[in-house]
């Protein structure tokens, strides 16, 4: 699970890596470092919001600078919420552009844009100009974060029509991208559909914001799922961990190490929401569908046992358990689902059309589930983890799991905190405008770009 | 002697863990009993999220015990994920370990001691004390107390080269050195238990418990252990041919056919088992719905020394007495747990039960207690199946037998466990 590279790269190999130009990533910082850097935020933009940001962040403590400066810089943030036009875009991405020089390692672009329409279904009077302007901001914010460096990210906040850019859910998310919670987050745009949530402070998100919410994690006896459970509990979450009873015992001193409780259930059953509920035995305010299982195999090759299984536990166990909790009155007054997609469901892979079809399903359902769990002030969101040291990962041949490293933006692999780190940010109750989307955690991986 | 009038409370039965039972010599070979109960502790405290708590008490014990483990308990309680400022104390009643202490617990519920508390038992037939010889001891230990060369010199000098041989522990009786099946090849002999019928017993026994592990009934009583996830002694495809065509392990030396054989007799076993109980207060306190509650329990010991009386006949004094007590009749239960340390322990104890010359003679009544329902009779499956680590049948037992009960929604439970010395334990569950 050690990657060796990253290690060299930053110690004795560090001079040759670089005369060679061989990829140089550098050891992210993450939450245990502390929450958030210490240089000054630039924030650029003339409009209302750039300067109602510019003072949410001197209230929240940050050092701000609205004029492009010398000085060493831990972040920017670019309005583009009011470009009109393609050509509104330049004065401001230059702008970025001359700061970029100027940050530290680890530090974070962060582009503020309206949401643009680019499905087949939209609305009937979508002006093009500004629709390929708003679309725009989003394209050259995913192409900074390819030529970012030194751990930096750049991300996007692309905020619905008629939802206030200062709207709760906006600032979560900036404290989020913000912080070293989103060390492996990159080239990615976040959506805030709504203007629910509860408004929270920067510091507030970085301590026990999960405090008095009980969370239930699927597959949390060991690896990712083990990561979610220790992060929603650090945030303050009880939580209950669920596995198969094969894995009790990984289960047990899994659960024993953050004081949560271990519910021995395999989820395929046909009444494990019913067993959750009744057993849980109080309002569930987060779940998290985490269990997952692949059965690779070309499709030419593939059985019907190793179909039905993938399909069983990584999609068909979500939906049900959905229903059977919704049915059975558990959900806490907000309850947050967040649902484990996969880059694999974004842009497929090979020898994955089982795992694919069922992460693709994943990414589908929360889609489709917004609006029901709207209804009683909840939402539902996946997150697509990219390439993450797991024990899984590291079973893998040396090549690939090189190569699949290094094509990251990042290049490097992602860990399960920083999973952990983007579902313990959808739990929050300051995340309320953020429903139905998929949120990748994958450092830019070339793979589903 | 001054009466209390402290009035009691009662002590419910929260649930329980243990390991998968495994086979001696097999997968736990390398396990300690200080291991396995730590493991089974750690799992109940997973169960009902009890990391960092002070418990009241923690009390159990091992019946095949190394002289290090003086605070087994205690050590296994520093060991797991419970507060270290939860005290632990280890008791032995040799296979009545387990009930002993989780009834232990309960009686210090009920007078408000304690508000919560863990019984428990563990046994490794695997990794069995062996000790010096009693000469080499003696030897040892003098020479521990020599303070010149020559006092030393004389120590050693009493040597002989036999007294060097290490002390196997064995189940045999220290007061007539016949191992447990031999005394109750005896009792089975005497009481004309046919081979058909331990056979069948067993049968039901391994096919009771499969079809729990089947529907699984045992998801929240067990935590697997070191791979295990399953009991390993349970043979779901068992049948009566298979069973039949053992030979006979038992009573050969007895003038009639023997009929004790390795499928109808427990094997050695390794496996940890623990019972959370409390007080109701307690339980509501922490949002736990009770499965049952410890009523009350019952001791008794036989004169088996003399032949009076089979090694294993003391539940079949206990029961009625634990009746008497509480006012009740065997029509009053719902579920029978007896401990199938040999299926004819099992027959024996409901053949006395049915006894008119027995209940009348032995036991003093005027009429016999009745037969038993098979159906009510271990209807998950017992010993033979699970297999028998000593001090750990009587919480895989309670635990099992009080889920049971919520599972069912029936009223009662009786249960009974044999043990060694000529003793036995019963106790009620009542839902």
């Amino acid at each position: 699970m050690t990657d060796r590279y990253t290690k060299l790269a930053n110690g004795p190999l560090k001079a040759l890596v670089k005369t060679l130009g061989l990829p140089s990533p550098v050891p992210l910082r993450r939450h245990s470092d502390g929450a958030y850097l210490s240089e000054p935020v630039l924030v650029l933009g003339a409009g209302a919001a750039a300067d109602a940001y510019a003072q949410i962040l001197l209230d929240n403590g940050f050092e701000v600078r609205r004029k492009p400066t010398s000085e060493k810089l831990s972040a920017v943030l670019a309005f583009f919420d009011e470009a009109q036009e393609p050509t509104d875009l330049s004065e401001i991405a230059l702008e970025i552009g001359g700061a970029l020089r100027g940050l530290v390692r680890c530090s974070r672009v962060i582009v503020f844009s309206r949401d643009a329409h680019i499905s087949p279904e939209r609305p009937a009077d979508t002006d093009p100009a500004l629709n390929a302007t708003r679309n725009g901001a989003v394209g050259l914010m995913r192409s900074l974060a390819h030529e970012m460096r030194g751990g930096s990210t750049a991300n996007g906040i692309v905020v619905s029509d008629g939802v206030p850019m200062d709207a709760p859910s906006v600032v979560s998310a900036l404290w989020f991208l913000l912080s070293s919670k989103s060390a492996y987050v990159s080239g990615q745009p976040l959506h805030v559909t709504t203007a629910h949530g509860e408004a929270a402070t920067a510091e507030a998100l970085a301590g026990a914001h999960l405090d008095g919410r009980l969370a239930v994690v699927t597959g949390a006896a060991r690896g990712i799922g083990a990561a979610i459970a220790a992060t929603l509990a650090r945030d303050g979450a009880t939580v209950v961990g669920v596995d198969v009873p094969q894995a009790g015992d990984a289960l047990a001193r899994t659960m024993n190490g953050i004081g949560g409780t271990a519910l021995q259930l395999d989820i395929t059953a046909e009444d494990a929401g019913r067993v959750i509920a009744q057993r849980v035995g109080e309002p569930i305010d987060i779940l998290v569908h985490n269990a997952g299982i692949t059965r690779d195999r070309m499709l030419a090759n593939m059985e019907a046992s190793r179909w039905d299984s993938v399909i069983a536990v990584n999609i068909a166990s979500q939906l049900r358990m959905n229903t059977q909790l919704t049915e059975a009155g558990a959900w806490g007054s907000a309850p947050r689902i967040i649902s484990l997609a996969s880059t694999s469901g974004i842009a497929g892979n090979r020898g994955q059309t089982n795992y694919a079809a069922s992460k693709a399903g994943v990414i589908g359902m929360v889609a489709a589930s917004a609006d029901r769990f709207a209804a009683q002030g909840g939402t539902i969101n996946a997150v697509a983890p990219g390439f993450i040291e797991t024990e899984m990962t590291a079973k893998m041949p040396t090549l690939t799991r090189e190569v699949a490293r290094r094509v990251a933006s990042l290049q490097q692999g992602g860990l399960p905190v920083d999973v952990a780190e983007a579902i313990a940010f959808l739990a929050a109750q300051s995340s309320g405008g953020i429903s139905g989307t998929t949120l990748r955690v994958c450092g830019q991986n070339l793979v589903g770009a | 002697m001054t009466q209390s009038p402290q009035p009691t409370r009662p002590a419910a039965i929260l649930g329980g863990n243990r390991i998968p039972f495994a086979r001696a010599h097999k997968q736990y070979a390398r396990a300690s009993n200080q291991d396995m109960l730590t493991s089974a502790l750690d799992g109940l405290v997973a169960r009902f999220g009890l990391a960092g708590e002070r418990l009241g008490e923690v009390a159990g014990g091992a019946v095949l015990k190394h002289s290090r483990d003086l605070n087994l308990t205690r050590e296994a309680v520093l060991g797991s994920a419970l507060s270290p400022e939860t005290p632990a104390f280890d008791l032995g009643q040799a296979c009545a370990t387990g009930l002993e202490a989780t009834v232990s617990i309960a009686q210090k519920i009920r007078l408000g001691q304690i508000d919560v508390g863990i019984g428990s038992g563990v046994d490794s037939a695997s990794d069995a004390p062996i000790a010096v010889s009693e000469e080499l001891r003696g030897v040892l230990l003098e020479l521990n107390r020599a303070k010149t060369m020559s006092q030393r010199l004389r120590a050693v000098s009493r040597l002989r080269p036999s007294d060097l041989a290490p002390a196997l522990p064995d189940n045999g009786e220290a007061r007539t050195g016949l191992s447990m099946g031999e005394h109750q090849a005896i009792t089975t002999a005497e009481w004309g238990i046919s081979r058909e019928d331990q056979d069948a017993l067993a049968l039901a026994s391994h096919q009771r418990m499969a079809a729990a592990w089947e529907r699984g009934f045992f998801d929240d009583l067990v935590t697997p252990y070191l791979g295990v996830s399953r009991d390993t002694n349970l043979r779901a495809d068992s049948t009566m041919e298979s069973l039949g065509a053992l030979k006979p392990a038992f009573g050969r030396g007895l003038s009639a056919t023997p009929t004790m054989t390795a499928g109808n007799s427990t094997p050695l076993t390794d496996g940890a088992s623990s019972v959370l109980l409390s007080s109701q207060e307690w339980a509501a306190d922490h949002g736990i719905e009770p499965l049952a509650y410890l009523v009350d329990a019952e001791a008794a010991a036989v004169d088996f020394v003399t032949g009076s009386e089979g090694l294993l006949m003391a539940p079949a004094y206990a029961v009625p007495r634990l009746l008497a007590r509480n006012g009740l009749t065997f029509a009053d239960f719902d579920v029978f747990e007896i401990h199938e340390a040999f299926a004819s322990t099992v027959l024996t104890h409901m053949a006395a039960w049915e006894s008119e010359e027995f209940c009348r003679e032995k036991l003093g009544l005027d009429a016999p207690l009745g037969p038993i329902d098979r159906d009510k009779l271990n209807p998950n499956g017992s010993s033979l199946a699970a297999g028998h680590p000593f001090a750990a049948t009587g919480g895989r037992i309670i635990a099992s037998v009080a889920k049971h009960l919520k599972e069912t929604g029936q009223r009662r439970a009786l249960v009974s466990i044999c043990a060694a010395g000529g003793q036995g334990l019963t106790a009620i569950v009542e839902a």
